[in-house]
C-alpha cells in the first residue's frame, strides 16, 4: 500500500506548507495616524518596456518609475495641476520663443555630482538624436536645430541643437523655431529631465540602473518582478518624500493585484480591474479612491473617407452625438468609473471649460433625429465603430450603438479588431471607414495638449484627419500668446470650432478608480492617475 | 536500444526545425507593427520608427529575418527583447520558476492521481470508486481559472492561511497551491486512467498466477498489477509534463507567479516575436525530451516491448 501512505503524506505536506506560508493579513495596523518616515510601501506596476531613461518612457510601467527618479526644471503641483518650479529658479521669455533658464543651486544627482545647465543641455541633445532611439525624441522638436539631429530620413548632420546654449553652470538659453507660449508646460514632461555625466559613458548600462536627481534613488530592478527605489536624503525639491521608498511590484493581471490589496499584501493600487469595480467601494470603504483623471474617451469620424466628406455632415455628426445617453452608460455599463463628457478637454487641465460641446453632448433623441435628417442622413443609414477587443471596450461600444440605434434608427455595430496594435494600424494608416474609438491621455495639464495635438491639421494624434482653417488659425494665435493664461483662453475659442464641426464625439472622462491598504495613509492621486508618491505615509506598526 | 535512441534523437531535428519555423512566421505575421505599437495611442515619429526597426532588425524582408534568426539560434543566440535585454536572460529567469511549478504539479498529480486510481480500481463498484468517478468528473469540468479563483478566495481571502498571490516565485511552499490548481485537471485524468487500467488488469492471467503462487498481496499489486497498469498513465504523464510547462499561463496569471506563462503573456502583448519564439523553442525541447523518456520507459515497465 505504498500509494496510500504517500497520499497521506502529501495531504499532510499540503497542510503543513499552507500553514507555513500563511502570512496572515496584518490586522494590527494602527489607526492612530502615526507614520514611519522610513517605511516603504508597494505599488501595483508592470515591467517597463524600455531601459529606464527619461526620454525613453512613454508607457506607465517605466514612466512612473522615472517620475520618481528624476525631476526636471518644473513639475505640476498635484493638488491643482499648476506649474511649479523645481530645478528651475526662473524661466524667462519676452516673445514666447527665446527662453532664459536660471537654475537653483544645491541640486545633486544621486551619485553626488551637481545638476548644472550642462546636465540639461547634454541630456536634451542626446535624447533628441535619432540615433539614440529615444521614444520621446519628438518632444524636442520645438527647439531650433532639431531637424539637424533628427532628420526625417538619413543620418543626423549635427550632434547638438543650435537652439540650446549653456551660459554658465546655472544658466542656459533655449531658442524655439517659433513661438510656443506653453513651452514651460511641456518642460514638466519627464523627457526634459537632466542626466548626469556618468550617463554618457555607457547609456545601456545606465538604463538598467539609472542615476537621477529626483526624490527617490534607484535601488534594484528585478526584471518582470519588481523595481525598488529609496528616498534620496539630499533631495532639493519642494516635495520631499514622507516615506522611505517604494517597491513597484509587477502584476500581469489587475485582479491578482486587487486580491493582494484587500488582504494588505499590496499597499497602493494602480487601477481596480473592471470585474471588481462594482464591489471595490464596499471592500475598501474610505480607502477607495474615485477621482477625475486628465484623460478622455471619444469616438472619431474618419473624415478622410468619402462618406464623411460632405459639408452638411457636421449636422449628422452632432445628431449622432446627441443620440448617446452618456449618463446611463457611465452609470450602468461602466459602473460609474467614468464621468460623462461635455467638452473636448478633461477637467483639471488648465483652460478646461465646462460644456463647450453644449446641447450636442446632451441626450436628446428628438433633436438627434432632426439634425441627422437636416444633414442629409447617415450615409447608408449604417455606421460601424472600430475598437480593439483587448481593452475592455466591447461593453460600452455596444451600449453606445444601442443608444444610437434606439434614438435614431441608424444601424450601428461595433467593429472589433483583435488587439490594440491591429486597430491602431488601421487608424494610423487612415484605413478606417466609419467611426473609431479614440482617446487622449494628457501629457501635461493644459487644454492645448487636448486640442492642438489631437485636432490640429496634420497633428500626430489627429486620427480623424480633421482639418479646419478656423481651428488652425485660432490655435496658431494661441501658440503665439505671451502668457499661458492667454493661450488657454484662445484655445477655448478654438475648442468652440470643434462643436461646430464635430470631428469627434466626446464621450466621457476617465477617472482614477483605485485604493490603498491598511498599511498606508494620505494616498492621493494626481490628474495623471499616479499616486502622489512622495506624500504617501506608511503607518507605524 | 542505443540505435533506437540515436534514431529518435535524429528525428527530433526536423521536428524541432519545423516547429521553430512555424512559430517564427506565426509570430511575425501577427497583425500590428511591434515597433509602432510602442507609441501607443500616438502616431509614431517616422524617423524614430525607422531607427527602431533598423535597431531591431525588422527593416529587412521577413525571409532575411528568418535566416538571421535561424543563424543566431544555431549559435545559441535567442535575440533581444524590445527593451534591449537578451531573450535568453528572460528565459533563464522564468524557466526555473515554471519548472518548479510544473514539477510540483506533476508530482501532485502522479502521486495523488495514481493512489486514488489504484484504490478505486481495486474496489470497483464500491462507494470509494463511485465517488472518485463523480469527483474527478467534477474536477475535469471546472475550468482552471474558476478553480484558481475559488482556492484564492477560500484559502487566502476568507481563511487567511496564505497570501492571495505568490510573493516569492522561487519558494516551493508558496507555489504549492498554484501547483495543485495546475495539476488538478490532469489529476482527474490520471486517476481515471489508472482506475480503468487496474480494473482491467485485475482479471488478467498473470494476476491469477501471481495470487495462486501465494505471493504476498503487496507484491502482487505493486510489482505485477501496478507496473503493468502504468503504461497508459505514463504515456499521458509524459505529454502532460510539456502541457504543464506551457499551460501555466492561466495559473501563473491568477497567482502572479513570475514564470514562463507570465513572461509569454507579456511578450505576446508587446508583439515581441523574438521572445515568444525563444520560449516556444525551449518548450518544444521539453516536449521532445519528455516524449523520448516516455518511449524509453515503456521498455522498463513491460520488457516485452523491444526497440529495434
Amino acid at each position: 500500500m505504498r500509494g496510500a501512505s504517500q497520499a497521506k503524506w502529501v495531504v499532510a505536506a499540503v497542510a503543513v506548507a499552507l500553514a507555513a506560508t500563511a502570512c496572515g493579513s496584518s490586522s494590527g495596523s494602527s489607526s492612530t495616524g502615526a507614520s514611519n518616515a522610513q517605511g516603504t510601501f508597494s505599488y501595483q506596476s508592470t515591467e517597463p518596456q524600455n531601459p529606464l531613461q527619461p526620454a525613453n518612457a512613454m508607457e506607465v510601467g517605466g514612466g512612473r518609475v522615472i517620475k520618481t527618479l528624476f525631476k526636471g526644471l518644473v513639475d505640476y503641483d498635484p493638488s491643482n495641476g499648476q506649474l511649479r518650479n523645481q530645478v528651475a529658479d526662473k524661466i524667462e521669455t519676452t516673445d514666447a520663443q527665446n527662453y532664459t533658464v536660471t537654475l537653483k543651486s544645491g541640486w545633486t544627482f544621486h551619485d553626488g555630482t551637481p545638476v548644472t545647465a550642462k546636465s540639461f543641455v547634454d541630456a536634451w541633445n542626446w535624447s533628441a538624436n535619432v540615433k539614440n532611439n529615444q521614444i520621446n525624441s519628438d518632444w524636442f522638436s520645438d527647439i531650433q536645430g532639431y531637424t539637424d539631429v533628427h532628420p526625417d530620413a538619413g543620418d543626423p548632420t549635427a550632434a547638438t541643437m543650435s537652439g540650446l546654449k549653456v551660459v554658465d553652470d546655472t544658466h542656459f538659453t533655449i531658442a524655439l523655431t517659433g513661438p510656443v507660449s506653453y513651452f514651460e508646460y511641456k518642460l514638466g514632461y519627464t523627457a526634459f529631465s537632466p542626466l548626469p555625466e556618468v550617463f554618457f559613458t555607457d547609456p545601456a548600462k545606465y538604463g538598467q540602473s539609472p542615476i537621477g536627481n529626483g526624490p527617490y534613488k534607484f535601488v534594484s530592478w528585478e526584471h518582470n518582478k519588481a523595481i525598488t527605489v529609496a528616498a534620496y536624503d539630499k533631495y532639493a525639491g519642494v516635495d520631499k518624500p514622507k516615506n522611505g521608498g517604494i517597491v513597484f511590484k509587477n502584476y500581469a493581471q489587475a485582479d491578482a493585484a486587487y486580491k493582494d490589496l484587500i488582504s494588505d499584501n499590496l499597499d497602493v493600487l494602480d487601477q481596480v480591474d473592471p470585474t471588481d469595480l462594482s464591489s471595490y467601494k464596499n471592500d475598501l470603504g474610505d480607502r477607495a479612491v474615485d477621482q477625475a483623471q486628465g484623460a478622455i474617451q471619444s469616438i472619431s469620424f474618419s473624415l478622410y473617407a468619402d462618406d464623411w466628406k460632405g459639408a452638411n455632415l457636421s449636422k449628422v455628426r452632432q445628431g449622432l452625438s446627441m443620440a448617446i445617453d452618456r449618463d446611463t452608460i457611465t452609470k450602468t455599463v461602466l459602473n460609474g468609473s467614468r464621468q460623462p463628457a461635455n467638452s473636448w478637454v478633461a477637467p483639471g487641465a488648465m483652460g478646461y471649460k465646462d460644456n463647450t460641446c453644449g446641447e450636442y453632448c446632451t441626450y436628446n433623441p428628438e433633436k438627434a433625429k432632426q439634425l441627422i435628417t437636416e444633414g442629409g442622413g447617415v450615409p447608408g443609414n449604417k455606421i460601424t465603430v472600430l475598437y480593439n477587443a483587448d481593452g475592455g471596450h466591447k461593453e460600452w461600444v455596444d451600449a453606445v450603438c444601442n443608444s444610437i440605434r434606439q434614438a435614431t434608427g441608424v444601424e450601428c455595430t461595433g467593429d472589433a479588431k483583435p488587439d490594440f496594435k491591429s486597430s491602431r494600424d488601421l487608424i494610423k494608416n487612415k484605413k478606417v471607414d466609419g467611426l473609431m474609438r479614440t482617446g487622449w491621455v494628457q501629457d501635461y495639464p493644459l487644454n492645448a495638449n487636448f486640442l492642438r495635438d489631437v485636432y490640429g491639421t496634420g497633428a500626430a494624434a489627429n486620427d480623424a484627419g480633421y482639418s479646419s482653417p478656423e481651428f488652425d488659425k485660432l490655435a496658431a494665435e494661441a501658440d503665439k500668446a505671451t502668457s499661458v493664461e492667454k493661450t488657454a483662453e484662445l484655445y477655448q475659442q478654438a475648442e468652440a470650432q470643434l462643436a461646430k464641426d464635430m470631428p469627434a464625439i466626446p464621450l466621457w472622462y476617465y477617472k482614477t478608480t483605485a485604493g490603498y491598504s491598511k498599511n498606508v495613509q494620505n494616498v492621493k492621486y494626481d490628474s495623471f492617475g499616479d499616486p502622489v508618491f512622495t506624500q504617501v505615509e506608511v503607518k507605524q506598526k | 536500444m542505443g540505435r533506437y535512441v540515436a534514431r529518435r534523437l535524429l528525428q527530433m531535428i526536423p521536428v524541432f526545425l519545423g516547429t521553430v519555423t512555424i512559430i517564427f512566421f506565426m509570430t511575425r505575421w501577427l497583425p500590428g507593427d511591434p515597433a509602432a505599437a510602442m507609441w501607443g495611442d500616438k502616431a509614431a515619429d517616422p524617423a524614430q520608427l525607422a531607427a527602431f526597426k533598423h535597431d531591431m532588425g525588422l527593416d529587412v524582408s521577413i525571409w532575411q529575418q528568418y535566416l538571421n534568426y535561424m543563424g543566431d539560434l544555431l549559435t545559441g543566440n535567442f535575440g533581444k527583447t524590445m527593451s534591449g535585454r537578451k531573450v535568453i536572460d528572460v528565459i533563464s529567469e522564468a524557466l526555473p520558476v515554471t519548472v518548479r511549478l510544473a514539477l510540483l504539479a506533476f508530482v501532485f498529480e502522479l502521486v495523488v492521481g495514481v493512489a486514488i486510481g489504484l484504490f478505486a480500481g481495486l474496489r470497483r463498484g464500491k462507494a470509494f470508486d463511485k465517488s472518485t468517478l463523480v469527483l474527478t468528473l467534477l474536477l475535469i469540468s471546472i475550468p482552471v481559472p474558476v478553480l484558481g479563483f475559488i482556492f484564492q478566495t477560500v484559502f487566502a481571502i476568507q481563511l487567511g492561511w496564505i497570501t492571495p498571490t505568490v510573493q516569492d516565485s522561487m519558494n516551493l511552499g508558496q507555489l504549492l497551491l498554484p501547483a495543485i490548481v495546475l495539476g488538478s485537471i490532469s489529476l482527474a485524468y490520471v486517476a481515471r486512467l489508472t482506475r480503468t487500467s487496474i480494473a482491467e488488469n485485475l482479471k488478467a492471467d498473470y494476476m491469477r498466477t501471481a495470487v495462486a503462487k501465494g505471493l504476498p498481496k503487496r507484491k502482487v499489486i505493486g510489482t505485477h498489477l501496478l507496473r503493468n497498469s502504468m503504461i497508459p498513465v505514463v504515456t499521458f504523464l509524459g505529454t502532460d509534463l510539456g502541457a504543464l510547462m506551457g499551460g501555466a499561463i492561466v495559473t501563473e496569471g491568477i497567482f502572479n507567479v513570475k514564470g514562463v506563462g507570465n513572461a509569454l503573456y507579456h511578450a505576446i502583448n508587446l508583439n515581441e516575436g523574438a521572445t515568444v519564439s525563444g520560449f516556444v523553442v525551449v518548450l518544444v525541447l521539453v516536449y521532445l525530451v519528455a516524449s523520448l523518456l516516455v518511449d524509453l520507459l515503456y521498455a522498463v515497465l513491460d520488457p516485452r516491448i523491444r526497440y529495434a
